[in-house]
């Protein structure tokens, strides 16, 4: 009875499995009549390339949107993208089982110069990371001190009622409530970049926890994926987690105003992130860690985040293909950006980084 | 697992017509597969073993009993994890045990018309062919909230208990034992159920006959008779929650700390590999692979326990 349930068992998996591909197909189909409308222009490649790639999850939604919309006008030309992880993408680059990799943090020095075939750090997009609560009490963005941003994930304060919260707002009414703390319990780029920031910015955090892409969390429950901190937080009333500007918009989830370096309090939007961009200078190796700049209208926690390319291939297809698809994310795929969530790079830095992609070549 | 291996009775004399080569042939073929499975398990845990011995040089025995999980400092110790995948473990046991077997009962027994325990019967296995992802996601949407007011109401009458001492918010060791329950019935009760049933049924005439009701049967006479195959659905079970890993980091709430209370979040041996694994680099990979060379070695014991108890019992 249990093996022959088993085989019952199988099946249905088995028929369901096939009818979700045959699903797929269908909206495969359906899709192409549309094509012509993703980029408007005519292929600029023809030959029949495959480009894989693997990397960071953070730029994962807007590298899968540009490389389908790339498809559309070029569909000799096929890219997989996927999104491993940062550390997992760098180490398949570096083994050089991939077309390219992608990463949120820039490569180590050794590293680099390790890659016999040449790497190429390319910034293709830049995100903010916000810090995302739940608490229907408070009817209006709250602001968050330096002092709280810190001390909240330290586990220093924990009612959103602490002096500490309410002084810097005045017109909330803050619940008696505890605050439970949500951080990502995968590693991850996005946590780099938090802690990175959580260092630079209070000493003491820096002592207790440092940086990294996973660390030794003072208090708090984790969550996998940006979407699993999503998840949480909309959950659990009185939570606060740290995820990326384009989940938090996406799902109605209200987040805090930010104390920056300067002592303003700025709201994470495209603006801010682009004067974020702004502040710093891209230096030619085109690394640049924006870490709590200064400035007026700076959103203290922006991040670009990288493309790795190497800086010479077997195949000059794919050569053509790779330079025709960076072409398109630094030209008009910048346009899309802000409707994920991302900021589009100023010029001079998309001028930059294509500068720096004409390297790129076959043996 | 238990095993019970009967010595195969020789049915083909050795000989040399074509039907006993074939016959060779297929021994030979037989052999190479059963010892290939061997094979695997002894070169996963060589190359799981190779890998942890940065961490084993580094850190020793007390890796098992640190409580710190510091990527940052490169300091690793695993002891929340374990105390994570036992407790979720136990808990899921404990109450995946009695629903299970009573359930096999029932469905061994003639309390419904054939037809109605065969669809009952299949839909139990079924829970075995839901996604963990699946049993995660409804962990986080609906056991959580569902769970919430019964957790509060623990807490506030009997939270002078150790287990339900911290105020309930969310994931936690309590919801992550349920879903893992929910996950092991299927084991628990078609196993148990095929021990159940194929019990000779002159044992159950016999019982009667001598003037036994029907639940001093099922208790004195059907469950002690098929003890070993039931422990035997008892101990894959708890393989499979020791070893379940995407429904449990959904829902465990992955913290690294050792909180007594069951409304508090902790981790497992498992949920930590399946989190940390992809964007960890050097010493960090090779604690994970010590962890995982643990949770191995966690697994075996369980295991030779298992066979040791059963042994016990079976002799008298």
């Amino acid at each position: 009875m249990l093996l022959s349930s088993r085989a019952i068992r199988w099946t249905i998996t088995t028929s369901a499995a096939a009818l979700t591909l045959g699903l797929a197909a269908c909206g495969g189909q359906s899709d192409a009549p549309t094509a012509s409308s993703g980029g408007g222009a005519s292929p600029v490649v023809t030959e029949n390339v495959t480009l894989s790639g693997a990397g960071a999850t953070f730029p994962a939604p807007l590298y899968q949107r540009w490389f389908s919309d790339f498809n559309k006008t070029n569909p000799s030309v096929t890219v997989s993208y996927q999104s491993v992880g940062s550390g997992a993408g760098v180490n398949q680059f570096k083994a050089g089982t991939v077309d390219f990799g992608a990463s949120d943090v820039p490569l180590k020095d050794e590293d680099a110069k390790a890659i016999a075939r040449g790497a190429l750090q390319l910034p293709l997009t830049a995100g903010s990371i916000v810090f995302a609560y739940n608490l229907p009490e408070a009817t209006a963005p709250i602001k968050l001190s330096r002092q709280a941003q810190a001390d909240i994930f330290l586990g220093k304060i924990t009612k959103w009622n602490d002096p500490a919260i309410a002084k810097a707002n005045p017109d909330l009414k803050l619940p008696d409530a505890a605050i439970n703390v949500v951080y990502r319990s995968d590693g991850s780029g996005t946590t780099g970049v938090f802690t990175q920031y959580l260092s630079a910015m209070s000493s003491e955090w820096k002592e207790k926890v440092g940086e990294g892409k996973t660390v030794n969390w003072p208090v708090g429950t984790g969550a996998k994926g940006n979407e699993g901190i999503t998840a949480q937080v909309q959950q659990n009333k009185g939570s606060i987690g740290y995820i990326e500007y384009g989940y938090a918009r996406e799902n109605g989830i209200p987040f805090a105003t930010l104390e920056n370096k300067s002592g303003k309090f700025i709201a994470p939007s495209d603006e801010s992130a682009k004067a974020t961009l702004a502040s710093a200078e891209l230096p030619d190796s085109l690394v640049a860690k924006i870490v709590d700049p200064e400035g007026d209208d700076v959103y203290p926690i922006v991040t670009y985040t990288w493309l790795l390319a190497y800086k010479t291939y077997d195949d000059p297809n794919k050569v053509k293909a790779l330079k025709a698809i960076l072409d398109y994310t630094l030209g008009e795929g910048q346009k899309v950006s802000p409707e994920l969530g991302y900021i589009s790079l100023p010029e001079n830095v998309t001028a930059k980084v294509k500068a720096a992609a004409e390297v790129i070549s076959s043996k | 697992m238990v095993t019970q291996l009967a010595k195969p009775t020789q049915l083909v004399q050795s000989g040399s017509n074509p039907g006993q080569i074939l016959d060779n042939i297929f021994i030979w073929i037989t052999r190479l597969f059963a010892f290939s499975i061997a094979l695997i398990l002894v070169l996963i845990t060589i190359e799981v073993g190779t890998e942890a011995i940065p961490a084993i040089q580094t850190f020793g025995l007390s890796f098992i009993f640190q409580q710190s999980w510091d990527p940052v400092r490169d300091n690793y110790g695993v002891l929340p994890m374990i105390y994570g995948t036992m407790m979720t473990s136990f808990v899921a046991l404990l109450l995946a045990i009695p629903i299970g077997v009573s359930s096999a009962i029932f469905l061994s027994e003639d309390f419904l018309p054939v037809s109605f325990r065969t669809v009952l019967v299949f839909l139990v296995e079924l829970l075995a062919a839901i996604p963990s992802v699946v049993y995660g996601l409804w962990g986080i949407f609906v056991l959580i909230p569902l769970i919430r007011p019964l957790s509060e109401w623990l807490h506030q009458t009997l939270g002078w208990i150790p287990f339900f001492g911290t105020s309930p918010g969310g994931p936690g060791l309590l919801p992550a034992g349920l879903v893992v329950t929910i996950m092991i019935l299927p084991t628990i009760t078609a196993i148990s159920r095929d021990a159940l049933t194929s019990l000779p049924p002159e044992l159950r005439q016999a019982s009667i006959g001598l003037g036994a009701t029907r639940w001093e049967t099922i208790i004195r006479v059907l469950l002690p008779a098929a003890f070993s195959g039931i422990v035997g659905a008892i101990m894959l079970a708890l393989g499979r929650a020791m070893g379940e890993t995407m429904a449990v980091t959904m829902l465990i709430g992955n913290s690294n700390n050792i909180n007594v209370s069951l409304f508090a979040p902790g981790n497992t041996i498992s949920s930590l590999l399946a989190n940390q694994f992809a964007e960890a680099s050097g010493l960090q990979v090779s604690a994970l692979m010590y962890a995982g060379l643990i949770l191995f070695a966690l697994t075996l014991f369980v295991n030779i326990a298992a066979q040791w108890v059963v042994g016990k019992i079976q002799k008298f």
